[in-house]
């Protein structure tokens, strides 16, 4: 577990971090990476072989060259034997034919264990992104996710994709040098050693700097979608209220920051390499003159001399391409620490360790003693106070009280969007937090007053109630709650795209669109909150009268600031202040002429 | 969307130009560095050969020390005119980059809303980030490498030549099928490229809607069932970029395979040449040397292929949002209204949505309507009947396919968008807030107000308490608070009053309300309708209404059927005289409905 200052994504949005906090979040991506890739082990082995043979087979070819100009080539020209250049040139031929294809197999390879990755990361963050309690979502971005999904992937997929070959082909390349250079002259071999010094502390210098140059770009990247996203989304207020100048220049900023969190990283690349290549130089010249004044005083032999200078020169050819990795890799981390974080975060809503399963619920809902408070307990403010409340299976409840009396929060935990922080919430005497999800869901559905709808027919949208719901019973849903009159008047009927045609399909038509998808779902327990709102009243009627056949036999909350959805309850429950003050029949409430009667009296006199 | 350019490839990627025009002297600058760099590291050799064949012979020391101080000189000026081509072109790259997407932004904030509805934010955002982010790329590094590589390669084959030109001739003709793969790679990939982009784009979408319905799917405990279709569409992307890999691959292979083949037959064929005597084996021997160093540039054509290729498609991806044209734009010859009095005028409206099929009538059909200065006028009509439609006609959010909107006489398509927006003022059904303070927020439609002013403060005030959103000051930084995305999240009623404090803030000519307090209970709704009253006296407005609260507020109501406006007049004329009217706005049509609906529920 990482220190609690940045656990999950908690100081997410910090480019700097202690010591201890910036190693905790390292690991944790690593042991992410590590763990992703572990399943792919006979893949990485595989493609990791194929690179490592290709890469002798090309430092095979040049030899093989050689050989033929000092060898075969005097026999064929002396001794008119042609059989040694012909077999060499075959050799050769053969050996980068393979080469070669090695080299296109690798990228398939690697592709097949990019995609892999990736499909198994994307999975990861949707699927854990989707149990996260609303909680959560209520305070990190659609933005934000969005870009853990695409940009930080990306960077993701850069490393795996492009560096893999290099770095190997690098490591052999310069262990193979190394040992060869040793072998010929250790003298030199010293030298590059030597070197070794000054080329870790400039790997070292990069690596630091880049870590958080990379944190930087992600947070900018982040901030850049979150801008983006929400002017497209609301693109009507902004054209309405002429946002767009003011929008253009905070778009700029963040825009430019995120430029410059670019620059500074691919800057600090900018020196690395050449950097290295400097390093590189000055070895050669330094081995060479060393090298030439012991050939002088007769030391060294030329040939041996003017393989060490090759054999350095080939050494840090290949760390261009170190430094590219670790360009990526850096890069790659830095997503996989956002990443991370977010499949850090915990759900406050948990599933059940052993899941009591309850295939057919009655629909009775008991609260004992619950109370609620965002922001834990103790701590937050209390929405909803120790309520002790009995819903016998097949009652129509309406929750009455002004805005932020606690009615929609009793509709949460009903649905199990949140937990109560005291006490306990029972469907048919278990404990909802006991429950298997799958039953739970399947049991209690909410309808919110945000209908939204997803891209896909208008068909798959009433599905979303029941996956394997045939057409015609989308359609007996459609005309059960007065939907299918307004779906069979658009452009393809109950194949028309919602989104292509999202403009056209009004707020009212969307409720209607979700009441449909309810009543697919056939749930014990349905939970309507403002789920009428934006709805005209023959529509309203429509559903009005739909609904009495439908909570007919099935448990059912309503909370409508129209009174005349509650017209359908047997009971209502007037709240304030996160009690409940008042509980009985509307006639009862209503004879008693507390709070219930004066809402009653304000509502019909609203309907003049 | 369509899935493939019309433009050649270098067509399409010229239309770059004009963005990277800016940084066109430091790019050359880049390319003088790049070359100067090569011609370093290809002069270090020829030194170290001149010393070997020179003072390591004669043992002249002094000698040996200069030439290796050469050595060094040479090998410090590589790194630097490395470092230089990097410090050239890196910054005015970023520049380039900022200026695409800037540009990007500005354009799609202008693209009128019918262009926005047909198009999904994800793929919007794909092309935003990861289409103009790979164009920096392509042009900072790409471009200038595979300009280099192809000179090398064509300077290093014609070195090849007057080395020796049978040689030369083997080399060349080895080398040709290069261009033929590439010329089939460029075909199969280029479709791919797009396929694959266009795919990510769509998965964006598909996190964006996960997320945003977040609510939805967890009430159905959809969860799975979203996943799995996001799964299935993060396949189909994968097998798009496996069946790139293979077109990739096979590049590679050829790629690879060229040079070996040439410099095998070189190989054999010099053989014979120095059998016969035409050549040397040192000659031989520095053939193979320029050879070998031609092996890198022409392996790193595949790469730079593939990379120019989605460079490409990018390119098309963002200008296909250049290209779309913007119609909803400022007059050319704008006029200005000089009275303003409020008068808002429909004069025979049609309207349909482009992609309306050709058999389906006019949403609009015909409509006429005036709203008289200072008058409040309720619109009703069934759903779908397009009564929302007909409020984003005066903020020319769509703009009438025939007719004409008409603002205290002007037609709305004559005055500037700026003053248009400025003298209408629109609440959604929708509330929507941005990610800012509470006080920016309200104080949007204000840009003549300086925010923290006096009378700013004064406007933030009144309207605040016109929409009855006190709870503002009760929010844990008060009016300061972040709302929106990034901030905190409010009710809907919540939502809904900030966005109707908004358009009272913006102190227009004329509201345009669409059911504004739909979110609202009984009591709240009650005292915003009194306070709104008061603004109501002498502003214009327009208001969709569903419920007879919202309608009392108005003066008049316009009855909307079929597209057109059928019946018009107060509530009460209206309730006596049109049954459509009482069966749209009456709940009491069948008498009492509490007492019907308990008949029922017992």
């Amino acid at each position: 577990m990482s220190p609690e200052s940045v656990q999950g994504t908690r100081g997410e949005d910090r480019e700097t971090y202690t010591r201890e906090e910036s190693r905790a979040i390292r690991r944790r991506s690593l042991r992410l990476l590590a763990s992703i890739l572990r399943p792919f082990r006979k893949l990485i082995a595989l493609t990791v072989t194929v690179v490592v043979i290709s890469a002798v087979l090309r430092a095979i070819g040049p030899s093989l060259v050689a050989y033929g100009i000092d060898d075969a080539l005097p026999r064929a020209i002396s001794a008119g034997d042609w059989w040694p250049a012909i077999g060499i040139t075959a050799a050769y031929l053969a050996v980068g034919g393979i080469g070669a294809g090695l080299v296109g197999w690798y990228v398939v390879l690697i592709a097949r264990l990019t995609q892999a990755v990736m499909i198994e990361l994307r999975t990861r963050i949707f699927r854990h992104t989707q149990r996260l309690s609303l909680e959560f979502h209520e305070g990190y971005t659609s933005g934000r996710i969005i870009s853990r999904q695409t940009s930080d992937l990306e960077s993701i997929q850069e490393l795996l994709d492009g560096s893999l070959s290099e770095l190997i082909d690098a490591v052999l390349l310069g262990a193979f040098t190394l040992i060869a250079l040793f072998l010929i002259d250790w003298r030199s071999g010293l030298i590059l050693v030597g070197m070794g010094v000054p080329l870790g502390l400039l790997m070292w210098w990069f690596v630091v700097q880049s870590q958080r140059g990379f944190r930087a770009t992600r947070v900018v990247s982040a901030r850049l979608i979150v801008q983006f996203v929400e002017t497209m989304t609301g693109i009507r207020a902004v054209q309405a209220f002429r946002r767009e100048k003011r929008n253009d220049r905070e778009f700029a900023r963040v825009s430019d920051d995120y430029r410059r969190a670019n620059l500074r990283v691919i800057n600090l690349f900018g020196t690395l390499d050449p950097g290295l290549v400097m390093l590189g130089n000055i070895t050669v010249a330094v081995v060479l003159l060393w090298g030439a004044l012991r050939v002088v005083d007769g030391g060294l032999a030329i040939g041996v001399l003017l393989a060490a200078v090759l054999y350095v020169r080939n050494f840090f050819g290949p760390l261009e391409d170190v430094a590219m990795f670790l360009n990526s890799y850096q890069s790659a981390v830095a997503a996989l620490e956002k990443v991370s974080g977010v499949l850090e975060e915990e759900p406050t809503v948990e599933d059940p360790q052993n899941p009591v399963p309850l295939a057919h619920a009655r629909g009775e809902l008991r609260f004992d003693g619950v109370s609620f408070g965002y922001g834990g307990a103790g701590g937050g403010r209390t929405v909803l106070a120790e309520c002790d409340l009995t819903i016998p299976a097949g009652q129509t409840i309406a929750l009455v009280g002004t805005t932020g009396a606690g009615k929609s929060t009793l509709a949460k935990l009903v649905a199990r969007f949140y937990d109560p922080t005291e006490g306990c919430l029972t469907l048919d005497g278990i404990d909802l937090r006991e429950l298997d999800p799958s039953d739970l869901r399947r049991a209690i559905v909410m309808v919110t007053q945000e209908a939204y709808l997803f891209s896909g027919t208008v068909a798959e949208n009433i599905a979303l109630g029941k996956p394997d719901a045939t057409t015609e019973e989308i359609q007996a849903a459609a005309i059960a709650v007065g939907a299918h009159e307004f779906i069979s008047k658009l452009p393809d009927g109950y194949d028309t795209d919602v989104n292509k045609r999202g403009g056209r399909v009004s707020a009212g038509q969307r409720q209607l669109i979700s009441f449909a998808r309810a009543f697919l779902a056939d749930p014990a327990v349905l939970i309507l909150d403002e789920a009428t709102a934006s709805l005209d009243l023959p529509s309203e009627r429509l559903v009005q009268d739909a609904l009495q056949t439908l909570l007919a036999d099935r448990t059912a909350i309503i909370i409508a600031h129209r009174l005349s959805t509650i017209a359908i309850a047997d009971r209502v429950l007037v709240m304030e202040h996160g009690r409940v003050v008042e509980d009985g029949s509307p006639e009862a409430l209503v004879a008693a002429k507390g709070r219930f009667a004066a809402l009653q009296r304000a509502w019909e006199d609203s309907l003049v | 969307m369509s899935s493939s350019s019309s433009l050649s490839l270098p067509r399409s990627l010229a239309r770059l130009y004009p963005f990277a025009k800016p940084a066109m002297p430091r790019v050359i600058g880049g390319i003088a560095a790049a070359l100067l760099a090569s011609l370093a590291s290809l002069a270090i050799p020829i030194v170290l050969q001149w010393v070997v064949d020179g003072p390591l012979l004669t043992g002249d020391r002094r000698l040996i020390v200069w030439s290796v101080m050469a050595v060094l000189a040479l090998g410090v000026a590589e790194a630097l005119f490395i470092f230089l081509r990097r410090a050239f072109v890196l910054r005015p790259m970023t520049e380039v980059e900022f200026s695409i997407r800037q540009t990007f932004y500005e354009r799609l904030q202008r693209l009128q809303v019918s262009f926005h509805d047909r198009w999904q934010s994800g793929q919007l955002l794909s092309r935003m980030m990861q289409d103009i982010g790979l164009i920096r790329r392509w042009l900072t590094f790409g471009s200038i490498m595979l300009l280099v590589n192809v000179l090398t390669m064509l300077i290093g084959i014609g070195l090849l030549f007057r080395w020796h030109w049978a040689l030369g001739t083997v080399f060349f003709v080895c080398s040709l099928p290069i261009w033929i793969v590439g010329y089939r790679f460029e075909q199969a990939y280029g479709a791919l490229s797009r396929k694959s982009q266009d795919q990510s784009g769509d998965l964006a979408t598909a996190v964006e809607e996960s997320v945003h319905g977040i609510r939805v799917l967890k009430a159905f405990g959809r969860g799975g069932h979203a996943l799995g279709q996001f799964r299935r569409q993060a396949e189909s992307l994968r097998s798009t970029e496996l069946r790139k890999a293979r077109e990739v691959g096979l590049i590679w292979f050829w790629y690879d395979m060229v040079p070996v083949l040439a410099i095998g037959l070189c190989l054999m064929t010099g053989v014979v040449l120095v059998g016969l005597h035409q050549l040397s084996v040192g000659e031989l021997f520095a053939f193979f040397a320029l050879a070998a160093a031609l092996r890198w540039p022409m392996n790193s054509l595949g790469f730079l292929f593939s990379f120019m290729i989605d460079a490409r498609t990018a390119t098309d991806r963002v200008f296909e949002v250049f290209d779309a044209e913007i119609t909803i734009t400022d007059p050319s010859d704008p006029k200005t209204i000089v009275d303003p009095r409020g008068a808002l005028v429909f004069r025979n409206v049609h309207f349909r949505f482009a992609d309306a099929r050709e058999r389906e009538i006019d949403l609009l059909d015909g409509l006429d309507l005036a709203l008289r200065p200072g008058e409040t006028l309720a619109l009703v009509g069934a759903t779908g009947s397009g009564k929302t439609t007909l409020t984003t006609l005066p903020t020319r959010l769509y703009d009438v396919t025939e007719g004409a909107v008409e603002l205290d006489g002007v037609d709305v398509r004559d005055l500037r968008l700026e003053e248009l927006r400025r003298r209408i003022g629109v609440a959604f059904e929708e509330p929507i807030l941005f990610s800012a303070s509470v006080r920016e927020n309200v104080l949007l439609g204000r840009d003549d107000l300086e925010i923290g002013s006096d009378e700013a403060e004064a406007v933030l005030q009144e309207a605040l308490e016109v929409a009855q959103a006190g709870f503002a000051y009760e929010l844990p930084n008060g009016l300061d608070t972040e709302v929106g995305e990034e901030g905190l999240s409010l009710s809907g009623g919540q939502r809904q009053r900030l966005a109707l404090a908004r358009v009272v803030a913006a102190a227009p000519d004329v509201l345009v309300l669409d059911d504004p307090l739909s979110a609202l209970d009984v009591d709240t709704e009650a005292l915003v309708e009194a306070a709104l009253r008061r603004v109501l006296a002498n502003t214009t407005a327009l208001i969709v209404a569903h419920r007879p609260s919202t309608v009392s507020m108005a003066d008049r109501v316009a009855v909307i059927q079929d597209g057109r406006v059928t019946e018009i007049g107060t509530h009460s004329e209206l309730l006596r005289t049109s049954e459509h009217y009482r069966f749209l706005i009456s709940t009491l049509e069948s008498g009492d409905s509490t007492q019907s609906g308990q008949e029922v529920s017992r």
